[in-house]
C-alpha cells in the first residue's frame, strides 16, 4: 500500500500549466527524487505535497488521509528548504525544537529531542549558537534536524544543496541520506543536479516541462532511458543515425558501417533509428575497422579529468564522446590520429528517430 | 488575495485621511480669497508681491550655492574613501551624522557665537553672512548629499570599474568624465534635488541670520494675511512634491527610500 | 577594511609615485576635514566651553548645575513628552501604514503613492505644515468649520485646542509617520517568504509566526526608528514655532528665544541648555545605531 500518493494532480497558473497529471505512489520508507531541469514542474510538485500550493485537480493522500486541501499547518511533513529559512532572532536550539514548543511539548520532552536532533545531524554542544554564527553546510543540517524534530510522516527537501559550496555538498548530500535512512522516513527530493538523484534515490522520477518523463531506479533511469529526453539528461550520451537492416536479427546500418545489437529490435526493415551508446561503454582499438560494432574516427580533444579520460573523436561529420578508465600505465591517445572505437552488442539502445 | 485585506485598506485609508485633509483645507482656504466665490486671487495677490519673489529667489539661490558646495565637498570625499582610504570612513560616517546630533537651533546658536565676534566676525556684512548661511546649509544637507553619493558609488562599485578603466589605459581625467559622473548621476541629481528642496523649506538658520529666506517670509506673511499664506503653503507643498517626484523619476528601483528624509522640523 | 589598505600599500614601491597617489586621496578630504571643523565641531565646541563660563569667562560648572531650575526642567519635560508620545504613536501607525503596502498586499501603486508621499510630506515640515494644520484646525478652519455647520459640534468649547500639546503632536505626526514608514518598509520587505512557510509547515499559524519570528526581528528596528523619531521631535523647532509663536516652552524654543535676547539672564545657561538638547541627540542617534547594527548581523 502506497504511502503517500498523487492522482492526477495538475497546477495551472492562468495560461501556464506548471504541471500536468501527475501520477505517483511512494512507499514508506522510500527515498524518491525528482529531477529536471529548471521550470519543469518539480519544486511545484513538491509545494502542492507541503500544501504550499493547492492542486488545480488532482489528489494528494499521505497514510490513507486525503490532504488535497489541507493547510501547511495541519499536513505534519517537514520541508528543508533551498536557503535554508532559518529563524535568525532564535538559536539552533530554539529553531530546531520551534515545532514542537508550538504543539504544546513539554519543555523537558523539547530538550531531550532537540538534544537527539543535534546529535544526529552531528552537532550536538551547538545548540546556543545563532544561524549567522553558522556555516551555510552548518546551516542546512539545523533545518534539516528542525524539520525531523516533528516527527513528520513525509520529508521533503527542496534542492537544499544547490546553495552549498561542492565538496560540503557531496559530504551532506551522503550526511541526508545516512539519516534518512535510519530514520526511515519517506523522502522526496528536489534537485537539478543528476549525480545527486544518482547516487541517493532508491527512485527517480524524470520530469520536463510539467510532465513525468519517466521512474525508475537510477540504474534503470540511467541504462534504460524511455524517451530522448530522459537519455540526454542524464548523463552524457552518444546518437548514431541508423537505418534498420534486419530487425529479427537486430542488424542495423551506420553510414556503412554494421552495427548489432545482439537481440530483436522492436522497428521495421528500413525503420529511421537511433543508436544511444554511453561513452563508458566504447573502447579505443587500433584495428581497421572492417567488423561489426566497430567504428573509425579521428580524435579531436583530450581531456584528462582524473579517474576518467574522456576522448572526443569526430567521425562522419559528427562527434563521438568516450570515456578512459584513468590508470598510471595508460597512453593517452594522440589528437588527430585515427582509432577504432568499439563496443559489445549490449551497449546499444535503439530508440526512435525524432 | 492575501488574508487581512479588508484592514490594510482601512488603515491606509485613514491614512490617506490624515494626510489629505489638511491639504484639502488649505486648499480650500486658499481659494476663498475673495468672498463668495472660489477663485485663485490669493494666487495672484500672492505672486504679486515682490517680496515673494525676493523671498523665494534669494531661497533658490541659495539652494543652487549650497548643492554646488555639497558636490564640491562630498563627491571627492566618498570617492576617495571607497578607493584609498577605507580607513577613514568610520571618522567620515561619524561627521555626517554630526547634523542630526547638532539641531538646527544648537548649530545657528553655535555658528552665531564664534562666528559674530572678531576675528571672524562674518555676520558683520550681508555678503559673508549669506557664505554663512550657505554653509549652515550645507551642514544641514550633508548627511543626505554624503548618503545619496556613497550609496551611488557602491552601487557601481568604483573601485573595480577605476580598475578595469586604468588596465585599459585610459587616464584621469576620461575616468571622471566618462566613467565616474555618468554613472553617478542619478545619485548626484536625488542629492542636488533633496537638497534643494530643504534649504528653501529651512526656517531656523535663514530667520537667525535675519536673511530675507522664503520660510521667515511666510512666517511673517501668516501673521499679516489670511489667503496668502494658504496659497503659499500649496505652492510650497507643490515645489516639494516636484523635487521628490523629480528624485523618485531619476533614481527609479532605488530600495533607499531613506534617502528621501529630510527636512526642517 | 584597514587590512585591504595595508597589503596594498606594503606592496607598492615607497616610490614618489606611490607616494603622490596617497597625497591626491589626502588632499581629495582636506575639503571635508575642514569644513567639517570649521563649521560643525567648532560651533559644537564653542558651546560647551560657553555653557561652562561664567559672565567673566572663568572656569564653572554652575550653568549645568542651574540647568535643574524648575522652569529648565519643565522645559525638558515638555520636549521629552512631546518627543515620545510622537515617537510611539507615530512609530505604531507609521508601522500600520508600512506593513499595508508590504505585508497586507495592497497594489503596488499604492505603496508607490505611499512612499512618494512620505518623502514629501517628511520634508514639508516647518512653516508651511503649521499653516496647513491652522487652515484646518484652528478656530476658523476647514475640519472646525465642518464640524460645527454639518454636525453640530464645537471641538474649541468642548476643550480642543490646536496651539496646545495636543494639537502640536497632531502636527508632529505630520512627518512622524512618514519617517517611520520609509525606515520600517525596507526591513519589512526583509522577512522572508520561506519564514513563514517554515513556521506553518512546522505546524504555526498566523499568531505563532508574528508572535516568535517576525516580531522578534523586527524589534531592534522597530525600537531603533521610534528612538529616531524621538530624537526627530526634540530638535524640532520651526513647526512649534510657527504653530504656537512660542508660547510652547519646548527646549528648543527656549534656546530660539535665549539666541534672540538673553531671557534667560544668563547666557551660560543658554549654552548648557544647548549642550543639554546635544547630549540627549547623541544618545538617540547612537542607541538608534546599536539596534541597526544588531539587525544587520541577525540578518546577515
Amino acid at each position: 500500500m502506497a504511502f503517500l500518493e498523487l492522482t492526477g494532480v495538475s497546477k495551472t497558473f492562468g495560461q501556464f500549466k506548471a504541471v500536468d497529471n501527475f501520477n505517483l505512489q511512494v512507499d514508506k520508507g522510500e527515498f524518491v527524487s525528482f529531477l529536471g531541469p529548471s521550470g519543469c514542474g518539480k519544486t511545484t510538485t513538491l509545494r502542492m505535497i507541503a500544501g504550499f500550493e493547492k492542486p488545480t485537480s488532482g489528489r494528494i493522500v499521505i497514510n490513507d488521509v486525503d490532504v488535497t486541501y489541507k493547510s501547511p499547518n495541519q499536513r505534519n511533513v517537514g520541508m528543508v528548504f533551498q536557503s535554508y529559512a532559518l529563524f535568525p532572532n532564535m538559536t539552533v536550539a530554539g529553531n530546531i525544537g520551534f515545532g514542537l514548543k508550538i504543539a504544546k511539548t513539554p519543555a523537558a520532552d523539547v530538550k531531550q529531542r532537540v538534544e537527539r536532533m543535534l546529535e544526529l545531524i552531528h552537532m550536538p554542544g551547538y545548540g546556543g549558537r545563532y544561524p549567522y554564527q553558522l556555516s551555510g553546510g552548518q546551516q542546512q543540517r539545523v533545518a534539516l534536524a528542525r524539520a525531523l524534530a516533528i516527527r513528520p510522516q513525509v520529508l521533503l527537501l527542496d534542492e537544499p544543496l544547490s546553495a552549498l559550496d561542492a565538496k560540503i555538498r557531496v559530504e551532506l548530500r551522503s550526511e541526508i541520506r545516512r539519516i534518512q535512512q535510519e530514520l526511515g522516513i519517506t523522502t522526496i527530493y528536489v534537485t537539478h543536479d543528476q549525480e545527486e538523484a544518482l547516487s541517493l534515490s532508491d527512485r527517480i522520477v524524470v520530469m520536463s516541462a510539467g510532465n513525468i518523463e519517466q521512474v525508475g531506479t537510477p540504474f534503470e533511469i540511467y541504462n534504460y532511458p524511455r524517451t530522448q529526453f530522459v537519455a540526454s539528461f542524464v548523463g552524457t550520451l552518444n546518437q548514431l543515425h541508423c537505418e534498420v537492416v534486419d530487425a529479427a536479427q537486430g542488424l542495423l546500418r551506420y553510414h556503412d558501417q554494421p552495427l548489432t545489437t545482439g537481440a530483436p529490435i522492436e522497428f521495421p526493415n528500413g525503420a529511421a533509428v537511433k543508436v544511444l551508446l554511453r561513452p563508458e561503454e566504447l573502447q579505443l582499438g587500433n584495428g581497421h575497422g572492417h567488423e561489426t560494432n566497430q567504428l573509425v574516427g579521428q580524435v579531436e580533444t583530450v581531456s584528462f579529468l582524473g579517474a576518467t579520460v574522456r576522448v572526443e573523436l569526430s567521425l562522419n561529420g559528427s562527434r563521438l564522446t568516450m570515456d578512459l578508465q584513468n590508470e598510471r600505465q595508460l597512453q593517452l591517445p594522440q589528437v588527430g590520429q585515427s582509432y577504432t572505437v568499439s563496443f559489445p552488442p549490449h551497449a546499444c539502445w535503439v530508440m526512435p528517430e525524432g | 488575495m492575501r488574508r487581512g485585506t479588508f484592514w490594510s485598506w482601512l488603515w491606509i485609508s485613514l491614512g490617506a485621511l490624515y494626510f489629505l485633509l489638511p491639504l484639502i483645507g488649505t486648499f480650500i482656504f486658499s481659494l476663498r480669497a475673495r468672498r463668495d466665490e472660489l477663485s485663485f486671487a490669493a494666487y495672484d495677490s500672492a505672486f504679486s508681491d515682490p517680496r515673494f519673489w525676493e523671498a523665494f529667489g534669494f531661497s533658490a539661490m541659495m539652494a543652487v550655492f549650497t548643492v554646488i558646495v555639497s558636490l564640491l565637498i562630498t563627491v571627492p570625499t566618498a570617492y576617495w574613501v571607497q578607493l584609498r582610504l577605507p580607513r577613514l570612513r568610520p571618522i567620515v560616517e561619524l561627521i555626517t551624522l554630526l547634523p542630526f546630533v547638532i539641531p538646527a537651533v544648537v548649530l545657528v546658536f553655535g555658528l552665531i557665537r564664534i562666528y559674530s565676534r572678531p576675528p571672524l566676525a562674518l555676520t558683520g556684512a550681508i555678503f559673508t553672512t549669506n557664505l554663512l548661511l550657505i554653509a549652515g546649509y550645507t551642514v544641514l544637507s550633508l548627511p543626505y548629499m554624503y548618503r545619496a553619493v556613497d550609496t551611488g558609488l557602491r552601487a557601481i562599485d568604483i573601485r573595480t570599474l577605476t580598475e578595469a578603466a586604468q588596465s585599459l589605459g585610459a587616464g584621469w581625467p576620461t575616468i571622471i568624465w566618462h566613467i565616474i559622473f555618468p554613472n553617478l548621476r542619478t545619485a548626484l541629481l536625488s542629492g542636488a534635488f533633496l537638497t534643494f528642496a530643504i534649504v528653501v523649506g529651512e526656517l531656523v538658520l535663514a530667520s537667525f541670520l535675519a536673511r530675507p529666506a522664503f520660510a521667515p517670509y511666510l512666517a511673517q506673511l501668516i501673521n499679516n494675511r489670511a489667503y496668502e499664506p494658504a496659497a503659499l503653503t500649496i505652492v510650497s507643498f507643490l515645489i516639494t512634491w516636484a523635487c521628490i517626484g523629480l528624485i523618485s523619476f531619476f533614481g527609479q528601483h532605488r530600495a533607499g527610500g531613506e534617502s528621501q528624509l529630510a527636512g526642517p522640523r | 577594511m584597514a587590512q585591504i589598505a595595508q597589503p596594498e600599500m606594503r606592496e607598492m614601491p615607497v616610490s614618489p609615485v606611490a607616494l603622490r597617489r596617497v597625497s591626491w586621496a589626502w588632499l581629495g578630504v582636506v575639503p571635508f576635514f575642514l569644513f567639517a571643523i570649521a563649521f560643525m565641531i567648532l560651533p559644537a565646541l564653542s558651546l560647551i566651553s560657553g555653557s561652562v563660563q561664567d559672565r567673566q569667562g572663568n572656569f564653572t560648572l554652575e550653568n549645568i548645575i542651574n540647568l535643574s531650575q524648575p522652569f529648565i526642567l519643565n522645559a525638558y519635560w515638555l520636549s521629552i513628552r512631546i518627543s515620545l508620545v510622537t515617537a510611539i504613536g507615530g512609530g505604531l501607525f507609521g508601522f500600520l501604514l508600512a506593513y499595508t503596502v508590504t505585508v497586507g498586499g495592497l497594489p503596488k501603486s499604492v505603496r508607490n503613492g505611499l512612499m512618494t508621499f512620505s518623502g514629501v510630506a517628511s520634508n514639508f515640515a516647518g512653516v508651511p505644515l503649521a499653516f496647513a494644520f491652522i487652515a484646518t484646525l484652528g478656530r476658523v478652519g476647514f475640519i472646525t468649520v465642518l464640524l460645527k455647520t454639518l454636525f453640530n459640534i464645537d471641538i474649541y468649547s468642548a476643550g480642543f485646542n490646536l496651539y496646545s500639546f495636543v494639537g502640536l503632536s497632531l502636527a508632529y505626526m505630520y512627518f512622524q509617520f512618514p519617517l517611520m514608514v520609509l525606515i520600517i518598509s525596507p526591513a519589512l520587505d526583509g522577512l522572508k517568504r520561506e519564514w513563514r512557510e517554515a513556521c506553518e509547515n512546522l505546524g504555526g499559524n498566523s499568531w505563532h509566526y508574528w508572535r516568535y519570528v517576525a516580531l522578534p526581528i523586527l524589534l531592534p528596528s522597530l525600537l531603533g526608528t521610534m528612538i529616531l523619531l524621538f530624537g526627530n521631535a526634540f530638535g524640532a523647532y520651526a513647526t512649534a514655532q510657527a504653530l504656537t509663536g512660542g508660547s510652547l516652552n519646548l527646549v528648543t524654543i527656549v534656546i530660539g528665544a535665549q539666541i534672540r535676547g538673553d531671557v534667560l539672564n544668563n547666557p551660560g545657561l543658554g549654552y548648557a541648555l544647548a549642550l543639554g538638547m546635544v547630549v540627549v541627540m547623541a544618545i538617540s542617534i547612537t542607541g538608534y545605531s546599536w539596534l541597526q547594527r544588531k539587525t544587520e548581523r541577525w540578518l546577515r
